[in-house]
C-alpha cells in the first residue's frame, strides 16, 4: 500500500522530519506513537500533500506510484484520507452539503457517476447513526461550534462515507471521553478492511486499546526509533517517552 | 438550505470563463449615433409616445445637460463619451410584435437558449412569468392571462405607457425624481424600455415575475425604466437576470428601478447581475450606474431588495429604502463579486422617516484578483422616525493579496430613541479551509466556490429557488482562477 523510504522534510525551512522508512502492506493497521511537537502531525499533511512542507530527500510510494506527483485532491480521489487533528470550520456549509460535495467529487474525479440526492441521503443517515451522529448536526455547518467529540466523529463519517485505501488519523482521540472514544472506535473498526490500511497517530497508548494495531511505531524528534508489535504500546505506558528517547539516544 | 444546496451540480454544470459571451446577428434599427434633443424626440417616437411623456423626456435632457456626471465613488474608469454611442436599438421584426412565442424569431429564442433560458421550458417547469427583454424592446410577454385574472398588470413599459398612462403619469418619477442624479436623469430622458408591474389592493401575486435583459447590439447604451406599484396589502416577487455579450469596448448602461409599496403591501427584488466584467486585463465590459429605490410610502408596508452582482466593470449601485410608513421594513441583502480589474462601488440607503421602522442590511463584499470592492451606505433617521432601528452587518472575504476592499458605513440620527447597531469583518480565504477540503477531493476551484457560497450563505438564502442555484453557479464562475 505505502512506502515511504528515508523521508526528510521541512516546514518554512525548517527541517521537521529526519529520515522516516515506514512500509504498510494492504489491510494493516500501524500506529504511531510519540510526544508532542515528534512530528506526527507533520508526517500527516506531508502525506496529505500539503503545499507549504517541503520534502527535501526520500521518497513516498502509494500502490506503486509515486504519491509526491499526486496533488492534494487527486491523492484524496486516489484514496487517501486524513482525519485532522483539529478539523476546520467550515462557516455557512452545511455537514450535508460538505460530505455530498466530497463524495461527488471524488466519483467525478474517479469518472464514475454522482450519487443521487435520495441514495445519498439515505447512505448517510445510516452511516451517520452508526457513529450517533444527530441528524441536527449535519444541518449545521460543518465544525463550526462543534464539541471536540462531535469533531471527530464528523471526521470518521466522512471517513466512512469516502471509504479511502489509506487512512491517516491524527490524535482522533485527543479531547473524547471514554463513551465517544468508543463510538469513534468502534467507526473505524467497522472500516477495518483486506483492502484498507490505517495509520493511527495517537499520544497515548489508551487508543489502541480499542484500535489494535498490527504494527507500532515510535516517532521523536523527527524519526521512528522504536518499531514493533502491539506490545510496544502497552510497554511505553509503563515506561514513558522519555526512557526510550533517552534509551534511543 | 436552498442556499448551498447542490453547489457541486452546480459548480460543475458551469462551464467556460463567461459563457454568455456570443452576439446574436439580427438586423437591428438604431436611432442615429449621439445624444441631442432629437435623440430623445426619435426614440419617443418610435415607440408612439403621447405629447406628456415626449415632454417628460425633453425636461429630462434639458436638465441633465446642466448637470456633472458625480465623481464621489471608488472607481476609475475613462471619461465616457455620450456622443459616441447609440441610444435606441430595437430588433427589426418590432414593427411586427408576435403574438405567441411560435411568432418570435427563431434567432432570438436560441439565443435565449444559450442564456440558459429555454423559455417554453422555464414558463412549464418552473410557472414564472417572463418577461424577455432584448436590447430595448420587449418581445415576449407570457402568462398575462393568468396575472390578467389576478388583476396584475405585468408589461413592458412601453406598453404601460400606451395602455395604461393614468398609473404611469401618476407614479413615474415619484420615488427617483427626474433630478435624482447624473445617470438617472439621463436615463429618464432617453430610457428606452423596461417592466412595469402594478399590483392592486390585496392581491397576492399568484407567481414569480421574472424578466431577463439583455445587451446584445455593439455600442448600445441600455437604459431600462422599471416601476412597481403594489397597493395596500398586495405582495409580488419580483425577479431581475442580467447577463451581456463579450466585447472590446466598454457599454454603458444606466437604469432606474422605482417602487412604491402601499399600506401593508410587500415588495421582494431580487438580482442576478452577471454583464460582462470585462477580460483579465481590464479590456471591455459594462459600466453598470443603476438607481434603484425604493418607497414604503404606507404604513406597514416592506421592501427586500435581494442581490447577486458578479459582473460588469464598474459598478456603481445602492438599491435603497425610503421608510416613509409608519413602522415600515426595508431590506438590503448583497452579494458583491469582484475579480480580474472589476470595481465595484455598492451599497445602500435607509431612509427612515416613519415611526417604528425597522431596516436590516447584510453585505458580502468578496474580492479576488486586483479588484477592488467598496460598500458605501447610507443608514438616515430622521427627527420624526421615533423609535427606528437598523442592523447593519458588512463582511468581506478577499481571495488573494492584490485586491481591496473597503467599508465606508455613514450613519446620520437626528433621533435620539434611534438604535443602530453596525458589525463588520474582513477575511482572507484561509489556506487551512482550502486544504481541508482539497483533502475531501474538491479541486481548488470547487473549494474556493464551496467556501465562498458557505461565506454567502445568509444571503443566498434569500433568493427564490429558481435564482438561488443560478446565483451559486455564478459565484463559481466569477472566482474561476482566482487562486493558486
Ligand atoms: N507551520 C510550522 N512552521 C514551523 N514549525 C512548525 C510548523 N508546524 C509544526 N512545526 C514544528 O514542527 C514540529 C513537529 O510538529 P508536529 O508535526 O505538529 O508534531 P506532533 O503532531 O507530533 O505534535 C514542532 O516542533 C512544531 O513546532
Ligand atoms: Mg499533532
Amino acid at each position: 500500500m505505502l512506502e515511504i523510504k528515508d523521508l526528510h522534510a521541512s516546514v518554512d525551512g525548517t527541517p521537521i522530519l529526519k529520515g522516516i522508512s515506514l512500509t504498510i502492506g494492504d489491510g494493516e493497521v500501524h500506529a504511531i506513537m510519540g510526544p508532542n511537537g515528534s512530528g506526527k502531525s507533520t508526517l500527516s499533511n506531508v502525506l496529505a500533500g500539503r503545499e507549504d512542507y517541503e520534502i527535501t530527500k526520500g521518497s513516498i510510494t502509494y500502490k506503486g506510484k509515486d504519491l509526491t506527483e499526486l496533488s492534494i485532491e487527486e491523492r484524496a480521489s486516489a484514496g487517501i484520507f486524513l482525519a485532522f487533528q483539529y478539523p476546520t470550520e467550515i462557516p455557512g456549509v452545511t455537514t450535508m452539503t460538505f460530505l455530498k460535495t466530497a463524495v461527488n467529487a471524488q466519483r467525478k474525479a474517479r469518472g464514475e457517476d454522482e450519487l443521487d440526492a435520495v441514495k445519498f441521503l439515505k447512505l448517510v443517515r445510516e452511516k451517520a447513526k452508526e457513529l450517533k451522529v444527530e441528524e441536527d448536526m449535519l444541518k449545521r455547518p460543518l465544525n463550526v461550534g462543534f464539541s471536540g467529540g462531535e469533531k471527530k466523529r464528523a471526521e470518521t463519517l466522512q471517513m466512512s462515507l469516502l471509504q479511502p485505501s489509506l487512512a491517516v488519523l491524527d490524535e482522533t482521540d485527543s479531547g473524547l471521553d471514554i463513551d465517544a472514544l468508543k463510538i469513534v472506535a468502534d467507526g473505524v473498526n467497522r472500516l477495518r478492511a483486506p483492502d484498507r490500511s490505517m495509520i493511527v497517530i495517537t499520544h497515548y497508548q489508551r487508543l489502541l486499546d480499542y484500535i489494535v494495531p498490527d504494527h507500532v511505531h515510535v516517532l521523536a524528534k523527527g524519526k521512528i526509533i522504536r518499531s514493533g508489535g502491539k506490545e510496544l504500546a502497552a510497554e511505553l505506558e509503563a515506561s514513558g517517552y522519555t526512557d526510550m528517547t533517552e534509551s534511543a539516544a | 438550505m436552498v442556499a448551498t444546496r447542490e453547489t457541486v451540480e452546480a459548480v460543475d454544470e458551469a462551464v467556460g470563463k463567461y459563457k454568455y459571451g456570443f452576439s446574436t446577428d439580427i438586423e437591428s434599427e438604431k436611432a442615429p449615433k449621439g445624444l441631442n434633443e432629437d435623440t430623445v424626440r426619435f426614440i419617443s417616437a418610435k415607440k408612439n409616445e403621447p405629447e406628456w411623456m415626449l415632454e417628460w423626456r425633453l425636461d429630462a435632457f434639458r436638465r441633465w445637460q446642466t448637470m456633472e456626471e458625480p465623481d464621489w465613488a471608488k472607481v476609475n474608469y475613462p471619461k465616457i463619451d455620450y456622443q459616441d454611442a447609440y441610444y435606441y436599438s430595437a430588433p427589426k421584426s418590432d414593427d411586427d410584435r408576435p403574438k405567441s412565442l411560435d411568432e418570435v424569431d427563431p434567432k432570438l429564442l436560441e439565443t435565449y437558449e444559450k442564456l440558459g433560458i429555454p423559455l417554453v421550458e422555464q414558463m412549464a417547469l418552473a410557472g414564472v412569468a417572463v418577461d424577455a427583454v432584448f436590447d430595448s424592446v420587449s418581445v415576449a410577454t407570457t402568462f398575462k392571462e393568468r396575472l390578467a385574472e389576478a388583476g396584475v398588470i405585468f408589461c413592458s413599459f412601453s406598453e404601460a405607457v400606451q395602455d395604461h398612462p393614468e398609473l404611469v403619469r401618476q407614479y413615474l418619477g415619484t420615488v427617483v425624481p427626474v433630478t435624482d442624479n447624473y445617470f438617472a436623469t439621463l436615463n429618464s430622458a432617453v430610457f428606452s424600455d423596461g417592466s412595469f408591474v402594478f399590483v392592486p389592493k390585496g392581491v397576492r401575486c399568484p407567481m414569480e415575475l421574472s424578466t431577463y435583459f439583455r445587451i446584445n447590439e455593439a455600442d448600445t447604451g441600455q437604459f431600462e425604466r422599471t416601476l412597481i406599484i403594489v397597493e395596500d396589502g398586495a405582495y409580488v416577487s419580483y425577479l431581475e437576470g442580467c447577463t451581456a455579450p463579450m466585447r472590446d469596448e466598454h457599454q454603458l448602461h444606466a437604469a432606474v428601478v422605482e417602487l412604491v409599496c402601499l399600506e401593508d403591501a410587500e415588495i421582494k427584488y431580487s438580482t442576478v447581475q452577471n454583464w460582462y466584467p470585462g477580460d483579465e486585463d481590464g479590456k471591455g465590459g459594462i459600466y453598470n450606474f443603476v438607481t434603484k429605490r425604493g418607497d414604503c410610502r404606507g404604513d406597514n408596508s416592506k421592501i427586500s431588495w435581494t442581490q447577486v452582482e458578479t459582473g460588469s466593470a464598474v459598478t456603481w449601485k445602492y438599491p435603497s429604502c425610503v421608510l416613509r410608513g409608519d413602522n415600515s421594513v426595508g431590506e438590503f441583502y448583497s452579494i458583491a463579486i469582484s475579480n480580474n480589474l472589476q470595481q465595484v462601488d455598492s451599497g445602500t440607503k435607509m431612509i427612515h422617516l416613519g415611526k417604528n421602522t425597522s431596516s436590516r442590511i447584510i453585505s458580502k463584499g468578496i474580492s479576488a484578483g486586483r479588484s477592488s470592492s467598496t460598500y458605501r451606505g447610507l443608514v438616515s433617521v430622521h427627527k420624526k422616525a421615533e423609535d427606528a432601528r437598523n442592523f447593519t452587518q458588512c463582511d468581506s472575504l478577499l481571495i488573494g493579496d492584490r485586491c481591496s476592499a473597503h467599508t465606508v458605513p455613514y450613519i446620520e440620527s437626528k433621533n435620539p430613541s434611534a438604535v443602530l447597531e453596525h458589525e463588520a469583518t474582513t477575511s482572507k480565504l484561509s489556506e487551512d479551509q482550502l486544504f481541508y477540503c482539497r483533502q475531501r477531493g474538491l479541486d481548488e476551484e470547487e473549494a474556493v466556490a464551496l467556501l465562498v457560497n458557505g461565506f454567502c450563505r445568509d444571503v443566498l438564502q434569500q433568493l427564490p429557488m429558481e435564482f438561488a442555484v443560478e446565483a451559486q453557479k455564478l459565484v463559481g464562475i466569477s472566482l474561476e482562477g482566482s487562486v493558486g
